[in-house]
């Protein structure tokens, strides 16, 4: 039996609850500023309420186009989450239960993407967002044709998730898990006459649930949090997303902003993924630590 | 390892890696091409006139003080950080493992950080830590500290270092619990009947168990620092005061969109690909040892 006595436990509790407390301390004081009344921000630094809280979250709610760049930053992280799902799960479906020629370049192919995010690559990103079409454009361009296809991504659902579901870690958590299927399985469907696709709908896609709702939790939040994307793409206010919003009222240079409304706007930003987190704890975790494997 | 491919249909497979393939064609791989095709000309600001100059975008780059500033400023934030995330990720999963009551109380206290967007944590962090309202820069500044961070480059440094290591703490966290739990009691209780302390079991036992999950947490928060953090620093510093916290991911941006300097933030580009490259390289080679030894 390992000791569980004494002071050292003592000693890890009280910094357990120091640690905790340091950890929380950035948005306990940002619940303190929203409840501070207009000009009197400074009073927060004593940890003292000032009692406006709701109605300063009613102000800031109205304020702004919020209630706008709520409903973008919903859209562009359930079409992200969505969008990559389903491309990403049929995909490694083709590269797992499938012999077919150029796999293997394929399986290379998508394996290159792994880990290299949309920042290192923006400025091109951002010239293909203002136009999809430019690659078959130039393709066609160079082999003698004169076309002019235009198709502008800036300022649309389309241009704020489509460069962000061009990567391939949801590919690789789905064919490690299809990897783990025991192909009993999927040879006793093929003696009851079942095709590959009916496979997939019957039995795999049932099977992969929890994989599938672990990942949405992170793809959500990944989806909710993106910043330098939705900054480039978005000149509209109206298409912006709340993250973006939120930032943009402290870039304010002349005027000191009012903190007690960026605070408020701070946190309604973040409520929704917050709460994802915490009522879905256990598929976050899941999640998470499944991309490890 | 491959899995037998159990059917053999004709046009069916690759309908369904098509859209993948797709997406990944043109928001992929020709951004990414046209990267490297870019670093290798300058253009004039209307981008009506290319000129192939070779590599010279990256010899003046690498010959240039200022990007090695960004190098350094990038180094010592990524690190700093990482130290920073890991070591609290790692004691905060170590009392929580040991804590009896409250346990999943405390889990949730410390895992929402996580969904905070890196944007917005920097606001939280500043808020704290601004001059005139801040609560810990009023403390530093009773103490003595002219604190500063909007003037006094490693004030803005430290800010920002705070911010994301605060940021990624709660991912470290997951995964240390995790791999804490995942220990198997009744080796700690054979060390413990051994006669040895915690400490030594400490060192001994939970340090190496836990050793692949500390490499993959390592290069998650490299990666993390390097390009995540973006957000943090457009929020909050916009790179400096005098490029203090001018790190690369920012420098591409600033000198692509701000700067129109687009051969050599694509030479910047091309850079940070290639380090991100080498680090999922450096990734997967220690996946496939873990899968040979487990």
């Amino acid at each position: 039996m390992v000791e569980h006595t004494g002071w050292f436990d003592r000693v890890a509790t009280a910094l357990l609850i120091v640690g905790t407390i340091a950890v929380c301390l950035p948005i306990l004081l940002a619940l303190v500023v929203v409840s501070m009344p207009d000009g009197q921000e400074l009073q927060a630094v004593y940890f003292i309420p000032g009692g406006h809280f709701l109605e300063n979250m009613a102000r800031a709610w109205t304020r702004e186009d919020l209630g706008r760049q709520i409903v973008n930053s919903l859209v562009m992280a359930a079409g992200i989450t969505v969008g990559k799902i389903a491309i990403c799960i049929i995909s490694a479906f083709a590269l797992v239960y499938f012999q077919f020629r150029y796999r293997q370049i394929i399986f290379w192919m998508i394996f290159a993407t792994l880990m290299l995010p949309i920042e290192v690559r923006i400025v091109p990103t951002y010239e293909v967002a203002s136009n999809a079409l430019l690659p078959a454009q130039q393709i066609a361009t160079f082999l003698g044709f004169d076309l002019n296809l235009q198709w502008s991504l800036l300022n649309s659902y389309w241009g704020l998730t489509l460069p962000l579901i061009a990567s391939a870690t949801a590919t690789f958590l789905y064919r490690q898990f299809f990897l783990s299927v025991p192909e009993e399985l999927c040879e006793a469907a093929r003696i009851d006459g079942a095709g590959p696709l009916t496979f997939f709908f019957y039995i795999l896609l049932p099977m992969s649930l929890t994989t599938t709702a672990a990942l949405s939790v992170i793809l959500f939040i990944y989806g909710w949090n993106q910043y330098l994307w939705p900054l480039l793409i978005t000149t509209d206010s109206s298409m912006s997303t709340v993250v973006v919003g939120v930032a943009q009222q402290i870039a304010v240079d002349e005027a000191d902003p009012k903190w007690n409304m960026v605070m408020a706007a701070a946190i309604i930003a973040t409520l929704p993924p917050v709460l994802v987190v915490l009522l879905l704890q256990r598929w976050f975790v899941k999640g998470l630590v499944d991309a490890e494997k | 390892m491959q899995k037998r491919a159990l059917f053999s249909g004709s046009a069916l497979p690759y309908l369904l890696v098509l859209p993948q393939l797709a997406v990944l064609l043109v928001f992929f791989f020709w951004p990414a091409g046209q990267a490297v095709f870019q670093s290798m000309t300058i253009s004039d600001p209307f981008g009506f006139r290319v000129i192939f100059v070779g590599l010279d975008n990256f010899k003046s780059l690498l010959s240039g003080k200022e990007y090695w500033s960004s190098v350094r400023v990038t180094t010592m934030f990524t690190l700093c950080a990482t130290f920073l995330s890991l070591a609290g990720g790692f004691f905060m999963a170590v009392f929580a493992d040991r804590a009896i009551r409250g346990q999943r109380a405390l889990k949730l206290l410390l895992i929402w950080p996580y969904a905070v967007a890196p944007a917005v944590a920097g606001i939280l962090w500043l808020f704290l830590f601004h001059p005139m309202f801040g609560s810990i820069a009023l403390f530093l500044k009773a103490i003595g500290v002219p604190w500063n961070p909007s003037l006094n480059g490693t004030h803005a440094f430290v800010l920002v270092t705070l911010a994301a290591a605060w940021k990624q703490f709660s991912y470290n966290f997951v995964f240390f619990l995790a791999g804490l739990q995942a220990i198997p009691k009744s080796l700690i209780e054979a060390a413990a009947i051994d006669g040895a302390g915690p400490a030594t079991r400490m060192v001994k036992i939970v340090f190496p168990l836990l050793s692949p999950t500390t490499f993959f947490l390592v290069v998650m928060n490299f990666v993390f620092m390097f390009f995540e953090t973006f957000g943090i620093i457009h929020a909050v510093t916009q790179g400096g005061p005098g490029n203090s916290t001018n790190i690369l991911v920012y420098k591409v941006f600033r000198d692509g969109f701000i700067g129109q300097d687009l051969g050599s933030s694509s030479a910047q580009s091309v850079l940070l690909m290639i380090i991100v490259m080498v680090l999922t390289v450096f990734q997967f080679r220690y996946v496939e040892r873990k899968v040979v030894y487990a």
